[in-house]
This record gives C-alpha cells, structure tokens and sequence, in this order.
C-alpha cells in the first residue's frame, strides 16, 4: 500500500531536510503503513516518553537524530527522564550511569525539546486544547488528554513521539479521527454510596479493574462518577488503567467532554458490551494490588507515580501533621520542577522533610537506580506503581491510601485501615 | 503434521522457532527484561519464561508505550523472541521492530493473523515465517 505524500513529507523522506529528519520521516511513514493509514496529518504538540528510559539502544536512537540535524519543528515537552538532574548524587545513581542519562537528556534538549521532565505534562506547562491534534506518548498521559481534556492523541510508543514532534506529522487514523473515539463498553457503576466514591483507593482500584475489564483497547463509558471529581483523582484512575490495559480513552458521563450524555459517548451508537461493577469488584481490584502481606516490614513509601501535584503535597502535609510520628523506612516522592516550585513557595516542605519525606525531581522510581538494593516491600496510594513494582523492582507491594501510607511509615509495617 | 497460515505484514521478516503462545496480552516494558529475555509481569501467565528464540503467539500488547524501546533493547542484545504472532496490530511493538531496523538492520518479524488461525497455534508448535507473511506450523506428534 502507498501512503499519499505531500511535497514537504518527500522533502523530508528524501534527506533534503537532512539525515535526523530523514530517519524520523521514514519511522513515521513506515508505521503509517503498519496502521493502515493512507496519508498524514498535522500535529500541534508533542510530549516525548522516549527520553525518560535508558539502554544503550535509547541513547543511540536519540544522539543518531540529535547529530544528524534533527530538530523538533512543534512544541514539544519531556516526560519524567532517567535520572534526577540536580540531586541524582543523594540517590546513589551510580556515575556512570548517570554520564549516559546526561547525555541522553542533552540530545533531547538540543533537538529544541522542552525541559519539563514531568510524567504528569496535564498538570504543568502547555496543557492542550479541546480537539487539538497531538502527538503524546507515556501511557496515562494519552489517556489523561485524550479523555479529560478531549485532545486527540494515539498511544505513541518511546521513538515515534520524536519522530512526529520532528516532522509535525502522524499517520492518519486511530484516535486522531472522531470516529474511532466512539464508546464501545459501557461500564455502570451500581451499588457505590457516596462515601466510596470519596475514598482515595476508589480511584486507582476502579482504573485497574476498567483496564482489566476492557480487555486490551476497547474505549469504555463510565456511567456513575461523581461529576467534582478532581484532576489528581481522573489521574490516578487513568494511570491504572493505562497499566492494567491498553485503555488511552475512556469517556465518563457529565463528567469528560466528550460524553455530556451516554448517547454522545457512544455516537448514537449501541454498547457492545455492559458490565455492572459492585463494590466487591473494587475490593477485589484493590486485593490484586497488593503482593505484600499486612504486617509486612516495610522498606520504602514510593509516591508521585504519575509525579505528584501539589494538591497532593497538600494532602499529605495534612495526613503528615496528623501522624504520630516520623517515618521509619524511606519515604520517596517523585515529582516535577513545576510542582516542586509551588511547593517550595508554600512553607508545606518543612514539615515534610520532618516527617522523612525526600524529594526527587525529573524522573521515576522504574527509569533510574534509586530504590536501594535490597528493598523488599514497598509501599504506594498509586495503582501504577503498584501494577510495574513486582516486575521492574523484584519487591513486594502494598497498595493503600495516603493515609495508610504515611501510617505504615510511622509503625515501619504495612498497616491498613480495616486490614488485620 | 504440517499446515501453512498467512498473516498480516507489519514488520516483515523471515524466522524460525517454537510458539510461546500467551493468552493475554504484556507489555514488553515491565513485563519483558530485554538484559535476560525473561517475561517479569508477575500477574502474567508466562512469568519466568524465556521469550529468547521463541515465536512468541500473544494476542496484543498493552500498557506502558515505553514497550518499544524495550523490544529495541532486547533485539540490540539478541535476547528478543525470534518473531510476534498477533491476533491485532500492535504500533508500539510495531515501533520497537522497526527502529531496531533503521538503527542495527536487524528486526523482529511481527504479524498479524486471522483469528481461527491464531486460535488454532498451540506452545511448542515448531513455526515457520516467510517475509511475505506465510506462516508454516508443524505440530509436535499429537495423540
């Protein structure tokens, strides 16, 4: 199958806009072809998941397009990188790795991207509009733009994420056209009162079981969320399920734009399928969480995954100024620049670094060295961090609220409210 | 036994292995080591096994989209499955392939098959891929 060229995309393909650009021209045109698609389109924005993992393959791609020319012709941040460029030191991220993290970072920096080094883009600088094509990669923040904030995105993999913020162009197809935005699954929220609704865990526990229950990438409409959900809360419910399954739009009733009713979810369309969740679906979403038993000697608290904001450093100043002690295991919150400035203006950080908190800045706990050697339980209010640490971190994990967490920490054990 | 399938071409290729069939669909970022070639997903059904060498027969990808840049990984260090068998096309995995190929000139053969032929691939299957997306199945002795 041929794809339909404009003058410029040849102009690209064929090198005349040098060798970077012809690389990136060349992925793109190429993965067209695998979608399917018959020509391109224009993006306006791009958020690059490519730079925050480190392998000698990952830098290699990156210093190819860097020293061949490349630079990005759209706006385009960073997601979180491989190392926390101020304070990887304090981590013990060994130099060496580091020395490669620095120049991964730099070859971005100089193709023109944007440093914003953040996992939660949404939420800091250059939030997209309604409708706007773009070209986002990291998981939960696809599904974060393309459901709360309506932009129009496919999952971008690490790699074309640079290739279309080179060129300004993706394939044509997928979740870029509205038709392909229509709901599939409806998924009824049934015997919830409000008081679940109000809980942290309902959030996190309800997007791993919608990633597990849409099976790969069927696009849900969620009937039965409460329409003041917040930014942090819509986060934490797609990033799980953006782990749990391949979920890059979910669209939620009176509550994401584009689902004011069910019928404008589902485009006038009929569900393919409907499931009913109950509280005891939740709880055992909640359950599957946790590979670590309650009781269990706990090593670190892992926060911020996505990075957190800072109505979330709000909300664990507060759980912090109620516990009765300090931590006594580490205690990690991973976060950005953006929100880590607010913060540092706010008089919150004092009582945190009290209480144990310590502060990283740029990255992730899965991309750079820094949970020790040796750590075996761990603890996090994230759905996320909790689906990739028995994988990536060879730890156990307990999954509970901010408010088991900062308790956990204080007793050194894993201790959940209404857990023995 | 031997029977012929044709698939969908999104990386083309030729390979040779045994079926390493999942139900399920991975993401190869936090799922798959490209330093050993192990499945790490402990949730999954084909945790600890070794993917290395194998014609690995998973309906789709999932999760993190940094499952390219493991994929292109664990081809650099030779530790990848020797082809992937879908039942629907897979960008990200596509990517992974892809790139290693602009970069190394080496890939991993990916395609997609119909859904009773995908069905139909058994573990330990011996498996033939052609570039043109013909699949060749020799079946272990059946009783």
């Amino acid at each position: 199958m041929t794809i339909r060229l404009t003058d410029r995309d040849r102009q690209m393909l064929d090198g005349r806009s040098g060798e970077g650009t012809r690389l990136a021209m060349s992925i793109i045109v190429r993965m067209a072809e695998v979608c399917g698609a018959e020509e391109l389109l224009d993006v306006t924005q791009a958020h690059i998941d490519g730079c925050g993992f480190l392998s000698d393959a990952s830098l290699e791609f990156a210093e190819t397009l860097a020293s061949g020319g490349a630079r990005v012709s759209i706006p385009s941040t960073l997601n979180m990188g491989p190392l926390d460029l101020q304070n990887w030191r304090a981590f013990g991220v060994p130099e060496d790795f580091a020395a490669r993290a620095i120049r991964q970072a730099r070859a971005y920096t100089d193709m023109g991207c944007i440093p914003t080094w953040t996992c939660a883009p949404y939420q800091g600088y250059l939030t997209p509009r309604f409708g706007q094509q773009i070209a986002w990669g990291e998981s939960n923040a696809v599904v974060y733009a393309n459901s709360v904030l309506g932009a129009r995105t496919e999952r971008y993999g690490d790699y074309i994420d640079i290739c279309a913020a080179i060129t300004g162009r993706v394939p044509r197809q997928g979740l870029h056209l509205k038709e392909n935005r229509r709901g599939q699954l409806l998924v009824r929220l049934v015997d919830f009162g409000l008081g679940r609704l109000r809980e942290e865990t309902f959030w996190p526990a309800f997007g791993h079981f919608l990633g597990v229950a849409a099976a790969t990438d069927r696009i849900p409409v969620i009937e039965g969320l409460p329409p003041d959900a917040t930014d942090d809360q819509l986060k934490a419910l797609g990033a799980a399920a953006a782990s749990s399954g391949a979920v890059a739009l979910f669209h939620a009733v009176g509550l994401t734009p584009e689902a004011p009713t069910a019928a404008d979810a589902f485009q006038g369309g009929r569900p393919e399928e409907t499931i009913e969740v109950r509280s005891g679906d939740l709880d055992a979403a909640a359950a599957d969480l946790s590979t670590a038993d309650e009781g269990a000697s706990l090593d670190v608290v892992l926060l911020g995954c996505p990075h957190f904001s800072f109505a979330e450093f709000r909300q664990l100043a507060e759980q912090v100024r109620l516990a009765p002690g300090k931590s006594r295991c580490q205690f990690i919150v991973i976060t950005s620049t953006q929100a880590h400035a607010l913060l540092e203006r706010s008089g919150l950080p004092a009582p945190l670094t009290d209480f144990g908190v310590r502060i990283t800045l740029d990255t992730c706990m899965f991309h750079t060295p820094m949970v020790a050697p040796g750590t075996r339980v761990v603890m996090t209010n994230s759905g996320k961090c909790a689906y990739y640490a028995p994988g990536e971190l060879g730890v156990k994990v307990a999954f509970g609220s901010l408010a088991d967490c900062v308790r956990s920490a204080v007793e050194g054990r894993v201790r959940r409210e209404g857990r023995r | 036994m031997t029977r012929h399938l044709i698939g969908r071409v999104l990386v083309p290729g030729s390979a040779e292995g045994r079926a390493l069939v999942s139900r399920h669909p991975l993401s190869f970022w936090g799922g798959f080591n490209p330093r050993t070639g192990e499945i790490v997903d402990r949730r999954h059904e084909c945790s600890g096994q070794i993917v290395t060498g194998r014609v690995f027969v998973l309906p789709a990808g999932k999760g993190s989209s940094t499952g390219s840049a493991s994929l292109l990984e664990g081809i650099r260090l030779g530790t990848a499955p020797a082809a992937i068998l879908l039942l629907k096309t897979d960008p990200i995995l596509a990517l992974g392939s892809i790139v290693a190929d602009e970069l190394y000139g080496r890939s991993v053969p990916i395609l997609v098959l119909p859904e009773d032929g995908f069905h139909s691939l058994k573990d330990g299957d011996r498996l033939a891929i052609a570039r043109d997306g013909g699949l060749t199945v020799s079946s272990p002795d059946t009783v």
